[in-house]
């Protein structure tokens, strides 16, 4: 088997070579070292235990609210319910001033226009999710006009999500291909590349398809839509969070991480921090680097939040419903 | 006989959401009986399975406030089939800590008696009122919430049931705090409540030391209300009272005087407890 070390010495003599060919593209993802699914679950598992308290839970808090990309993606999604989201990602808790808002907003791409002009010199970033999500089902030059109506009527970020049967399949230049293309059709919006780990099987699928997107051009690489279970868990984050690592040391680049689906509380998502800050350190411990995808959450870490400056418990009637 | 068998002891637990946890911090204090013998280890429970249980409280509310009354009360009268059914084993209990078996047998009367109010409260105490125009006007009492309970520190069965029956008859939930010296009984009444087909959250039982779990319950913002049943010492009532006023939570102060708990209740535990609603309704023509 060939060794990391063999393989970032191919990633830096040139990403267009392993992606050259079908064969190439499939003998570099497959030379990847495998998985140890057993440590990594077993990691993820002890960093989970670790104990995150006063001030420095405080500091957490105030970061994962800064991380979270407030989602709505619900085919009952109205423009009052959208410019609702947007308000409470502007302004997370209207009666703390010192709340830092939320890092973006993620709507469908029909959305978008409306949560626009919500967001309009709020400093919140617009994503979009593209590409036929959640499937990714339809034929490319739909899922490429769906990108470019998104980007054309506000978005800064894209959540495209890749052809999960091309990638099982094998047909990893498929995948390759179409991510360049959404990533051109992007422009200047970040794209962010949902894996969907839930779909993918074995840790070692993760892996390479975290790969595949990075090399593809991805700026972030996300865990899932949301619409499958088991969405983001940490071990699978902790097995992107070590290919992001690995191919920074490789070509130099940062990509950013996001889990996204399943994340309700604030313990969860300090564990998420710490597991971040023990893989990658301290550079991705920042809204440009790594996010969360949830709702929910948001609520959970402002009764946390409220409480630690409050000192007594909150609950769920003093936070919005959503 | 003598026998060499090994005895296997009991584990006094809490009890939330319908299931038997440790406390959170791994921490346990010594229960003896009157007489000042050990009986067993009690679970000590802190701020965070107080939380844990007003938010299991929380999440059976709205399915047991939303039960039909005839079905609160099948299952309060089940409370009390399966309470005769253990009298054997309260009586142990109630009588190493200082009670009788008389206390037992008040205690599960004293279920019976609120079990056959769950549809009636509505009837005695709402009503139709009379209005100058052309409405029906109707007003029925609806249970308050989640209401938080220190039990009292004397009756260790008797005390504890008088303050959850009427609480849960009406279709509240509640998390009550032990007797502190006494918290035996209620662990093994807890057993009961689980297997009644009482849904999980509806009580939830802490043990431990008031002192330090009240406060937390009283500042809560998401109790209701607030029963000090069991604080008799009055700044610490109403140092309570005044944590639980940022919510507007209803209190029940403690008596001035120690409560006769064998006397009969009267309604008066259930009616603190409810929120009356009014409603108007335009008359046809």
């Amino acid at each position: 088997m060939r060794t990391l070390a063999g393989m970032t010495a191919t990633v830096a003599s040139g990403l267009d070579e392993v992606a050259r060919s079908n064969a190439a593209l499939r003998a570099f993802l497959h030379g990847l070292p495998g998985v140890d699914q057993v440590g990594a679950d077993q990691r993820a598992a002890m960093l989970g235990t670790r104990s995150i308290k006063t001030t420095a839970k405080a500091w957490a808090l105030d970061l994962a609210i800064r991380m979270v990309d407030l989602t709505t993606l619900e085919g009952a999604d109205t423009p009052g319910k959208v410019r609702a989201l947007c308000a409470k990602a502007r302004r997370p808790d209207p009666e703390d001033p010192s709340c830092p808002p939320a890092a973006a907003v993620c709507v469908y791409p029909a959305m978008v226009g409306v949560a626009a002009e919500a967001l309009d010199g709020s400093g919140v970033h617009l994503a979009s999710v593209a590409t036929a999500f959640p499937s990714g089902q339809a034929p490319l030059d739909v899922r490429l006009a769906e990108t470019e109506a998104a980007v054309r009527d506000g978005a800064d970020e894209i959540d495209m999500v890749i052809s999960r049967g091309a990638f099982l399949a094998g047909r990893y230049l498929d995948v390759y291909s179409e991510i360049v293309a959404v990533k051109q059709a992007c422009g200047d919006a970040h794209l962010k590349v949902i894996l969907e780990t839930g779909e993918l099987a074995t840790y070692d699928n993760v892996r390479r398809a975290s790969w595949l997107a990075m090399i593809a051009g991805a700026d972030f690489i996300k865990t899932s839509t949301g619409k499958v279970s088991p969405a983001a868990t940490l071990p699978v984050t902790l097995v992107m969070l070590e290919a992001v690592r690995d191919f920074r040391a490789a070509t130099g680049r940062q990509v950013g991480v996001k889990p996204a689906g399943g994340i309700r509380t604030a313990k969860d998502s300090i564990k998420y921090l710490v597991l971040v800050n023990e893989t990658v350190g301290e550079d991705w411990l920042h809204p440009d680097w790594f996010r969360f995808g949830a709702s929910s959450l948001l609520n959970d870490l402002l009764m946390q939040r409220t409480k630690m400056s409050t000192g007594r418990y909150s609950g769920p009637n003093y936070v919005t419903l959503d | 006989m003598p026998s060499d068998r090994l005895a296997v002891r009991k584990t006094y637990k809490l009890f939330i959401g319908g299931a038997f946890p440790r406390s959170e911090s791994g921490r346990s204090y010594p229960v003896r009986s009157a007489s000042g013998d050990f009986m067993a280890n009690a679970a000590l429970a802190s701020r965070k399975d107080a939380r844990d249980a007003v938010r299991a409280a929380r999440s059976a509310f709205g399915k047991w406030s939303g039960a039909t009354a005839y079905n609160r009360g099948q299952i309060l009268y089940r409370v009390a089939e399966m309470l005769e059914g253990r009298r054997a084993q309260f009586v142990a209990e109630v009588t190493a800590s200082g009670g009788d078996a008389d206390e037992v047998d008040a205690a599960i009367d004293r279920w019976v008696w609120y079990a056959g109010w769950a549809d009636k409260i509505a009837q005695v105490h709402g009503g139709a009122n009379p209005v100058a125009g052309p409405f029906f006007n109707l007003s029925t009492p609806e249970p308050t919430g989640v209401v938080a309970v220190v039990a009292p520190p004397d009756s260790a069965l008797l005390g504890l049931v008088s303050v959850i029956a009427p609480a849960i008859v009406t279709g509240n939930t509640v998390v009550v705090v032990a007797a502190e010296d006494r918290p035996l009984p209620a662990v093994t009444l807890a057993e009961v409540l689980a297997t009644s087909d009482l849904p999980g959250g509806v009580v939830n039982v802490l043990t431990g030391r008031v002192a330090e779990i009240a406060p937390w319950l009283a500042s809560h913002m998401d109790v209701d209300a607030l029963d000090l049943a069991g604080v008799p010492d009055r700044q610490a009532a109403t140092a309570l009272e005044v944590a639980a006023a940022d919510n507007l939570k209803r209190v029940l102060r403690p008596a001035e005087t120690p409560v006769d708990w064998a006397a009969g209740p009267g309604v008066d535990r259930m009616l603190a407890l409810m929120e009356t609603k009014t409603v108007w309704h335009p008359k046809g023509v």
